[in-house]
C-alpha cells in the first residue's frame, strides 16, 4: 500500500517538475543561432547572446497564462492530496484531487494546442520546436493519468 | 541648542543653492499616440533659484531614422514662437505655463512620420547648467496590449472562479446546515439549545 502512495506521489511530483520545467525554459522554438519560448525571443548574433521579450500578441499571453495555472492546479492538487490522505474516511475517494489535477492537465493541452495552431506566425521556416514544448506534450499525459489515478483511487487502511 | 539647530539649517539652506547642481530637466521618457490623435509632450524643470523673467523653452525634433535635430519650438522674452517652416507648422501649440515652469506643447493629428525623439531644454537664468530631456514619440495604428495584462486577467479569472466555487460550496453546506436544524426543530417541537433567529414552523 505504501509502495502505491510511494508511486502515485512520485508520478504527480514527475508532473509537476516536468511543467515547471517547461514553463520556464527558453526552448519552445530552436534554431541555428536563436531560441525562444513563452517569455523572450533570445539569439546568438555576432555581438552575443541577447533577449528581446516575446511579442506582446493576445494568444502567446494565453499560453503564458494556461502555463501557470496548470502549475498552480498541480500544486493545489498536491496540496489537496495530503489534506485528503489524512481526513478521508475509509473507501472515500480522492476526488477533488482528481478533478485539480485534471484540470492542470486540461491547461496545459489548450497551452500546448494553441501554440501548435499558432506556429504558423511564430516558428519561422529555419527553425523547429525544441525539447521544452515536448516536454509540454509529455506533461498532459502524464497529469491526465495521474488525475484519473485519484479520481479511480479508494482509501484503504 | 534648538536655536543654534536652526539657525545652522538656515545657513545651510543658504549655502547650498550657491553650489547649485543646475538645472534639472523632466520630460517623459516614451509616449504612444494613435495616428490621427493629438499628443501633450509635458516639460518641466527643477531649479534653485526663482523663475525668472528671462526664462526660456527649447523643443527640438530629431526623426527616427534623422541625423541632426531641428528646432521646433522656442520660447524666449515671455513669448513663445512655434515651427512656422518645419514638418509642425500649424500643427504645434503652446499650451505651458512659464511661470509655473511648465513648458509643454501639442502636437495635433499625428502621422507616422511624426515618430522620432522630442529634446526640451530649459533654461533659468542665472542658472543655466543642466542636460536636455528627451521624451520618444511612438504612433501607432492601434495601441497594442501591454505585456503581461492578459496573462494576469486570465490568471486572475480561474482563481477568482475557483474561489467564487469555494465559498459558494461553503456557503450552500451551510445554509443546508442551518435548514436541517430549523427542520429538525420543527419537528421534534423543543429542543434543548435553539439557535437565535431560526424560524418555528407550524
Amino acid at each position: 500500500m505504501l509502495l502505491l502512495l510511494l508511486g502515485i506521489v512520485i508520478l504527480h511530483i514527475a508532473a509537476l517538475v516536468l511543467l515547471f520545467v517547461s514553463t520556464i525554459v527558453n526552448a519552445w522554438t530552436t534554431g541555428s543561432t536563436s531560441s525562444s519560448d513563452l517569455w523572450n525571443n533570445c539569439s546568438t548574433t555576432n555581438g552575443g547572446y541577447h533577449c528581446a521579450p516575446a511579442n506582446t500578441g493576445e494568444w502567446i499571453q494565453a499560453v503564458q497564462a494556461l502555463m501557470i495555472l496548470s502549475i498552480i492546479f498541480s500544486f493545489i492538487s498536491l496540496f489537496l492530496f495530503f489534506c485528503q490522505l489524512f481526513t478521508l474516511q475509509k473507501g472515500g475517494r480522492f476526488f477533488l484531487t482528481g478533478v485539480f489535477q485534471i484540470f492542470a492537465s486540461l491547461f496545459v493541452m489548450s497551452g500546448a494546442v494553441i501554440y501548435t495552431v499558432m506556429s504558423p506566425t511564430w516558428v519561422h521556416g529555419s527553425e523547429a520546436f525544441g525539447w521544452a514544448y515536448i516536454i509540454a506534450w509529455v506533461a498532459f499525459p502524464l497529469a491526465l493519468i495521474s488525475g484519473l489515478i485519484y479520481v479511480i483511487l479508494r482509501k484503504r487502511e | 541648542m534648538l536655536t543654534i539647530l536652526a539657525l545652522a539649517s538656515v545657513i545651510l539652506l543658504g549655502i547650498v543653492p550657491q553650489q547649485s547642481e543646475g538645472i534639472v530637466i523632466y520630460t517623459g521618457w516614451e509616449r504612444h499616440a494613435l495616428v490621427g490623435s493629438d499628443i501633450r509632450l509635458s516639460c518641466s524643470f527643477f531649479s534653485w533659484r526663482w523663475t525668472s523673467d528671462d526664462v526660456t523653452f527649447s523643443w527640438s525634433y530629431r526623426s527616427d531614422g534623422a541625423r541632426d535635430a531641428i528646432s521646433i519650438f522656442h520660447y524666449t522674452g515671455g513669448a513663445p514662437y512655434v515651427d512656422n517652416k518645419g514638418p509642425f507648422r500649424d500643427r504645434l501649440e503652446f499650451v505651458g505655463n512659464p511661470g509655473r515652469r511648465d513648458g509643454s506643447i501639442l502636437l495635433k493629428n499625428l502621422d507616422y512620420g511624426d515618430n522620432g525623439t522630442f529634446t526640451c531644454d530649459a533654461k533659468n537664468p542665472p542658472d543655466i547648467v543642466g542636460r536636455a530631456s528627451s521624451v520618444r514619440l511612438l504612433v501607432f495604428e492601434k495601441v497594442p496590449i501591454q505585456a503581461g495584462v492578459i496573462t494576469g486577467s486570465i490568471i486572475g479569472a480561474v482563481l477568482g472562479l475557483l474561489l467564487l466555487i469555494v465559498v459558494i460550496y461553503y456557503f450552500m453546506r451551510f445554509l443546508v446546515a442551518r435548514r436541517v436544524f430549523n427542520l429538525s426543530v420543527s419537528k421534534h417541537g423543543k429542543k434543548g439549545k435553539g439557535k437565535e433567529g431560526s424560524q418555528q414552523r407550524q
